[in-house]
């Protein structure tokens, strides 16, 4: 009875120092679980989560604290990606979450008057142009994630769909039916 | 007697290429209105460089190259060009590409061209004339053939470079390489010479599969009769070996790595339309305007016709006569061809062969069923994969998993599709998973790029921030340093400076003049000494307040 | 979505005509046909047909040494097949004549009722027959995506849940004490009657390896045992037959290239090996190499059940694995196992394997060096 009470207690303490030097030997700073996630994030930095931008985003699913479904840039298949990562269930989107096609910036500029607004509330400065001088979407680092659109106070900025051409086509799915239609 | 190796799996499909190779190679007559697509090759288009209006002769330049990968385009007759716009073009998208529509004027007037000598000219001027002659692989893939004519020694992964010519053509229907090798051979094997120099490759190999006795027969007397150490080798017939990798498998043994160009085994292969080109452009300085195209399925004539480039693809049907139950046309072969939306389409460098389908011709399969595995298709596949595998994969959208089974070492030849007892269409499948997954890479690529620009602004702000509060923080220190010095508390050093600044912006103030006290009328001027007395007045004041406070400080 | 047939589709296939693939019924969803545009005239019906045929010499054979239940088995088999296929199907929202019509039901239905004996009740082989259809292969997904081999899952559920039924065989032609009728054993199988002064004894008898196991048991000397007469010469007055039968069909098939050489050979080298060192070491508990070939459904499962291309691994070192596995456990199950035939067993058991088997004997990749990873 005693010699196995003292096995028992020896093999515990044992692994216990095991695992404390590993937890300290092995120590990883930062989370990477957050790394991991920003990673899988479309990097949109719009906000349509709740959380000012994708990182905070991030932070908020690695900790618990919010769901995996909040972010329609990323589509069913970023939130596919992230129950893979996490281990949880797949969630489709909540019933108010718009999903919209991608869409890029484009300043209208005979409205334009120069007053900085949009370059402020651009995520990834896309947008160039200074004090009273002309402002204009860089087309290429545009996310489309339409946080310019409300800070113009003269509601120049329109969003316009990105239009498959020759060179970006993709191969669809294949789909064919293997009964007759009626 | 050279060793022949093998590839594993192929299949032998019915050859169908007796009907078309029972005349030579005619000339098509010319259209009366030429559609020239500005993107005929691998990589950019083509930047136009002339207008709606234009005149252009025969060979000129029309489209310049953009860029590393791209080749130029040229007007194929003389004529007008009537516009550049979009155009219905041969993709399988079935969208419309940027086209130079040119109206002949039936005069067939050349650009005056003249031949480049290869052996005394730099390589580099080689390359740039065949880029700027539009020679492009005119095996299918419409690679700019200027970049595959680096030289090949010096490469540290091999001794002596092998130029190897394809003239397998093993698709079924197509004979358009056979035709040329019997009616060119000489030519060919020129131009051969010609691209053996600018590899400076040790040997050339010239494989013809054994279904084309009279294209081996003439270039083996074109190879003995120029004299060259040539070889003329033949494979056997099985499909695919005119695929390049398998092509250099079967004629040297070396497989090419994954991933890597034929380069990298001291390997480079041409199709011989291409190499036949190439010998025009250098040896008599014509440009890629034409290229012979085999014309069978259910048409009264298969032939082979020497088409320019441009021509619609109904004038060439209309000249084999398609018979009236046909209901779809095919550009390229069977197995890996095209269907084409419309035959209002232009005929392009990559088009090699049409064919003029029927449901009698082609009868339809049965519908497909799910796969049962039963690994036909990997023992048909000479890239040794795993279709069932990429296929179940890429239907269930895992392409990761897709990926692991080597998916972008496929080349969509069809084999796996020919055989399957299920008749599912296996490379349409691989081709979708394909183009996700260099969707999503881009996706990848530009959200990182979103991601540093997010983190860098970020970090302007932050700085910014410090920096305001860096100046901010330095400002107050400076004004607390000047409200001490104006106390007497201070040292005695500082005092005289601070004492000269003020006495210096005194004098200032005192020297600095209104500007608009010139011309004054007198009245202004007495307005303007009233003002002066009351403010003399009130800095007496403002002094004598001022030195009572101190006097009360200091008690 | 789903597109429409065309009503002038013409069903007559010249021979060695090619086929165009992709017609009506595959345009993709851009509405295009596309490549490749001919394709070779097999189709999975037409394989599983074949596979048919290469049964019929084996069960001639049964007819002649057994007689005829063996056929009323058959039937109720195909028809149970094709009814318990349409009805999962149409639960499960999927066409129905296209799946009928591959005979993948009826491969099914017959393997199962060559493997149990052909005087079981006409339940036996119906609850079977259902049981592999509706759950070992539709709730996996249907045709090509189920793990298991559907006949063997509906053996291993008939042996476990009527042992008794499942090993009541027919005596062989000549030996059984008493012979019935045709009709008197339709009557047996459907209503459960036995002609008066007739008992179930009488008619049947154990399978040769059956009684081998239990007079094993009893340790009686493997000559002595062979001696008996229901083992005819070698491995089962009747079976042996019925066996080489079935040896000619797996060799029609080995011809018609429907299988490769790879399982068959595999499986039957490994039970010849296993035998072979187990009888050398102990003749006279050990049955000779041969007698394992021929008794049982050693050689149906080599040539018919193993090479069930859904279940069976894709790669060739795949399939020479499989089937050794499978040999060995054969071999042990009958000898050291509780149930008399060990191929249904074997056969499962290698199937859990084969997914770790696939990907462990992965081809190398052209210009790829070593293994896939």
């Amino acid at each position: 009875m005693l010699s196995a009470l003292l096995v028992m207690a020896g093999i515990a303490i044992v692994l216990g120092a095991v695992l404390g030097y590993s937890a300290i030997k092995f120590h990883v700073e930062g989370n990477p679980l957050v790394d991991k996630i920003d990673a899988i994030l479309p990097q949109t930095q719009c906000g349509q989560c709740g959380y000012p931008g994708c990182r905070p985003y991030a932070a908020a699913i690695a900790s618990g604290e919010a769901d995996i479904n909040l972010c329609p840039p990323g589509g069913e298949e970023g939130i596919h990606k992230l129950a893979d990562l996490l281990g949880v269930e797949f969630k489709p989107f909540g019933g108010g979450t718009v999903l919209k096609p991608k869409a890029v910036a484009f300043i209208d500029e005979n409205l334009c008057i120069g007053c900085t607004l949009c370059i402020q509330a651009c995520p990834v400065d896309a947008i160039a142009g200074a004090a009273k001088q002309m402002h204009t979407i860089i087309a290429s680092e545009c996310t489309g994630c339409e946080l310019c659109v409300s800070p113009c106070p003269v509601n120049c900025i329109s969003m316009l769909p990105i239009v498959e051409k020759i060179t970006t086509w993709k191969w669809k799915y294949p789909v064919y039916s293997l009964a007759p239609a009626k | 007697m050279r060793t022949l190796y093998q590839f594993n799996g192929g299949i032998h499909p019915p050859e169908n290429k007796e009907q078309s190779t029972q005349r030579g190679i005619t000339r098509a007559p010319l259209s009366s209105r030429l559609i020239i697509p500005f993107r005929q090759h691998a990589g950019e288009a083509a930047k136009p460089v002339v207008q709606a209006g234009d005149h252009v002769l025969k060979g000129q330049l029309i489209g310049m190259p953009c860029g590393l990968v791209s080749s130029a385009v040229h007007a194929s007759t003389s004529g007008t060009i009537t516009a550049i716009d979009m155009q219905p073009v041969a993709h399988p998208s079935g969208m419309p590409d940027l086209c130079a529509t040119l109206i002949p004027d039936g005069k067939e007037e050349w650009l005056p061209h003249e031949a480049v000598d290869y052996r005394s000219s730099d390589s580099a001027e080689l390359r740039q004339h065949l880029r700027m002659c539009g020679v492009v692989g005119l095996g299918g893939a419409v690679f700019p053939s200027d970049l595959k004519l680096r030289p090949l020694r010096g490469h540290p992964n091999k001794d002596i470079g092998t130029l190897i010519l394809n003239g397998a053509e093993c698709e079924p229907y197509i004979t358009c390489d056979d035709m040329l090798m019997r009616e060119r051979a000489a030519e060919i094997v020129q131009g051969a010479e010609m691209l053996r120099f600018m590899l400076d490759a040790g040997e050339v190999l010239i494989g013809i599969e054994d279904n084309k006795p009279q294209a081996i027969t003439a270039m083996r007397q074109a190879v003995a009769d120029s004299g060259l150490p040539f070889e003329v080798v033949v494979v056997p017939t099985i499909y695919p070996g005119g695929s390049a990798k398998q092509l250099i498998r079967m004629l040297t043994g070396l497989e090419v790595p994954s991933g890597k160009l034929p380069t990298e085994i001291g390997v480079q292969c041409f199709n011989v339309a291409t190499v036949y080109s190439a010998y025009r452009a250098l040896a008599h300085g014509e440009p890629l305007l034409s290229r012979i195209v085999t014309i069978t399925g259910n048409v009264r004539l298969p032939q082979n016709l020497k088409v320019l480039l441009g021509t619609p693809v109904q004038d060439l049907v209309a000249l084999g006569e398609a018979l009236p139950d046909t209901n779809h046309y095919i550009m390229g072969g069977p197995m890996m061809g095209m269907e084409l939306a419309s035959t209002a389409v232009p005929l392009v460098k990559a088009g090699n062969c049409i064919i003029a389908a029927s449901d009698k011709l082609f009868p339809p399969a049965p519908p497909a069923l799910p796969c049962i595995r039963c690994s036909r298709c990997a023992q048909a596949c000479p890239a040794d994969l795993q279709p069932m595998d990429m296929f179940w994969f890429s239907q269930s959208r895992e392409f990761d998993k897709a990926q692991q089974f080597s998916l972008f070492d496929c080349i969509e030849c069809g084999a796996c599709s020919y055989v399957c007892p299920s008749h599912i269409p296996l490379v349409q499948y691989f081709q979708f998973a394909k183009s996700e997954i260099r969707a999503r890479e881009q996706d990848k690529q530009a959200a990182d790029h979103a991601r540093e620009r997010h983190e860098f602004r970020e970090y302007r702000i932050e700085r910014e921030k410090q920096e305001k509060a860096g100046k901010l923080a330095a400002r107050e220190q400076s004004i607390r340093q000047s409200q001490a010095a104006a106390n007497s508390g201070i040292g005695p050093a500082i005092q005289p400076e601070i004492q000269a600044a003020i006495e210096r912006a005194r004098a200032q103030a005192a020297s600095a003049e209104p500007r608009n006290t010139d011309n004054l009328t007198p009245q202004q001027r007495a307005e303007i000494a009233g003002v002066e007395a009351r403010r003399e007045r009130v800095r007496e004041l403002a002094k004598s307040a001022v030195e009572h406070t101190n006097d009360h400080d200091k008690n | 979505m789903p597109v429409s047939l065309s009503p002038t589709l013409s069903r007559k296939r010249a021979r060695g005509q090619t086929y165009r693939c992709a017609s009506f019924k595959l345009r993709n969803n851009m509405g295009a046909f596309f490549s490749p545009f001919i394709s070779k005239p097999d189709t999975v019906s037409r394989i599983m047909f074949r596979v048919l045929l290469a049964l019929i010499p084996g069960i001639v054979l049964y007819v002649w040494y057994f007689g005829p239940a063996i056929l009323v088995s058959l039937t109720l088999a195909s028809l149970t097949a094709l009814g318990t296929e349409a009805l999962m199907l149409k639960l499960r929202n999927r066409p129905v004549a296209p799946f009928l019509k591959d005979n993948s039901a009826l491969v099914t239905g017959w393997l199962l009722a060559l493997s149990i004996p052909p005087l079981a009740p006409w339940w036996l082989i119906v609850v079977g027959t259902a049981f592999s259809i509706a759950i070992a292969k539709h709730l996996y997904g249907g045709l090509g995506n189920n793990p298991f081999n559907p006949a063997m899952v509906g053996y291993a559920v008939l042996i476990i849940s009527f042992p008794m039924q499942m090993t009541q065989w027919f005596s062989p032609r000549g030996l059984g004490a008493v012979e019935l009728g045709y009709l008197e054993q339709l009557e047996y199988i459907f209503l459960g009657a036995l002609p008066p002064n007739v008992t179930l004894d009488a008619i049947t008898m154990a399978s040769p390896l059956d009684t081998l196991k239990t007079r094993l048991h009893l340790d009686e000397p493997i000559k002595q045992i062979f001696a008996m007469p229901i083992y005819g010469r070698l491995a089962g007055q009747g079976s042996e037959m019925v066996s080489l039968g079935f040896l000619l069909g797996g060799l029609y098939l080995l011809a018609a290239r429907i299988i490769s050489w790879h399982v068959p050979v595999a499986y039957l080298a490994t039970l010849f090996i296993t035998a072979g060192i187990f009888h050398l070491a102990d003749p006279s508990h050990y049955a000779v190499p041969l007698f394992h070939w021929f008794s049982g459904a050693a050689i149906l499962g080599a040539f018919f059940i193993l090479t069930d291309p859904v279940t069976s691994p894709t790669t060739y070192k795949g399939k020479l694995l499989y089937a050794a596995g499978a040999g060995l456990l054969t071999y042990l199950i009958r000898v050291f196992g509780s149930f008399p035939d060990g191929v249904a067993f074997a056969t499962l058991l290698m199937n859990i394997c084969v997914p770790l088997i696939v990907l462990y004997t992965q081809p190398r990749v052209f210009g790829k060096k070593g293994k896939r990873s």
